[in-house]
């Protein structure tokens, strides 16, 4: 890998709940041909595919920016969605808010908080109610 | 340790995409209808079972590296799901048993799921 950052923009769209994950794919894709450890890029693919589907159901859609070093792996989810008024809460396992509908899906089981915290290095949520939500999701490449 | 062949006898099942796959060893078995507690669950070699039928299971199979799904209680999914499965290289299954019946079954024949968070 060259030691200049890679960056990627993915649109993330809610209209279609079956492309849901097409970003994550996408760096899943990129980090494979990078030739990152599987067992890194796994850890980015889940966190990041948590987020994406986090930013669909609740939020109406979003973006994503990625940035790749020889280092690390920086995902930025960001929203304008209603925001988390209890980030505990909403960081306990098990605690949702999603609809029937979105249980339907195979999500809102109250895990993907949990699920990114779990598969991260590093893991912020800047969330306002009322404006929205951005997650930063960092996996260092040799951990 | 079951073979995917194995595990298509056991189940009594079909195979809808992924015959390249039926030699492959799966070590440990997850059976759920939320994604989000799967991916909860990381361990290596892994049948997911699941009576979830949309294109999300096989994309939260593509971030996990699980390389066979087994739709249960005889549920086919729909082409595009399918069309799905065989770019990812993923093998698809049906078995017309229930979710709780499917995993006793693999877990009776063997498949313990003994795995790294254990």
């Amino acid at each position: 890998m060259s030691n200049q950052a890679i960056t990627l923009h993915y649109d993330i769209d809610a209209v279609d709940f079956s492309a849901a994950g097409e970003a994550s794919s996408g760096v899943k894709r990129t980090l494979n041909q990078l030739g990152v450890n599987p067992a890194v890029v796994k850890r980015i693919a889940i966190a990041m595919y948590e987020a994406e589907i986090n930013a669909i159901i609740h939020a109406g859609g979003g973006a994503a920016d990625v940035e790749i070093t020889p280092e690390r792996v920086e995902v930025k989810i960001s929203d304008n969605g209603p925001g988390i008024p209890d980030l505990e809460k909403a960081m306990t396992a098990g605690w949702s808010t999603a609809s029937e509908t979105v249980r339907e899906l195979g999500f809102g089981a109250g895990m993907g908080l949990p699920n990114m915290k779990r598969y991260t290095d590093d893991m912020k949520v800047e969330s306002k109610v009322g404006e929205g939500t951005v997650v930063t999701l960092i996996v260092n490449i040799n951990s | 340790m079951l073979k995917v062949r194995e595990i298509v006898d056991i189940l009594d099942a079909q195979v809808l995409v992924g015959e390249e796959n039926l030699e492959l060893e799966i070590y440990s078995g997850c059976g759920a209808d939320l994604m989000s507690d799967v991916m909860a669950f990381v361990k290596e070699s892994v049948i997911l079972c699941t009576g979830l039928v949309n294109p999300q299971v096989v994309r939260t199979c593509e971030m996990m590296d699980i390389k066979v799904i087994c739709f249960v209680r005889g549920k086919v999914p729909g082409e595009n799901i399918v069309e799905l499965a065989r770019e990812m290289g993923i093998t698809v299954l049906t078995t017309k048993h229930p979710l709780f019946i499917t995993c006793g079954k693999l877990y009776d024949a063997g498949l313990v799921g003994k795995g790294v968070w254990d």
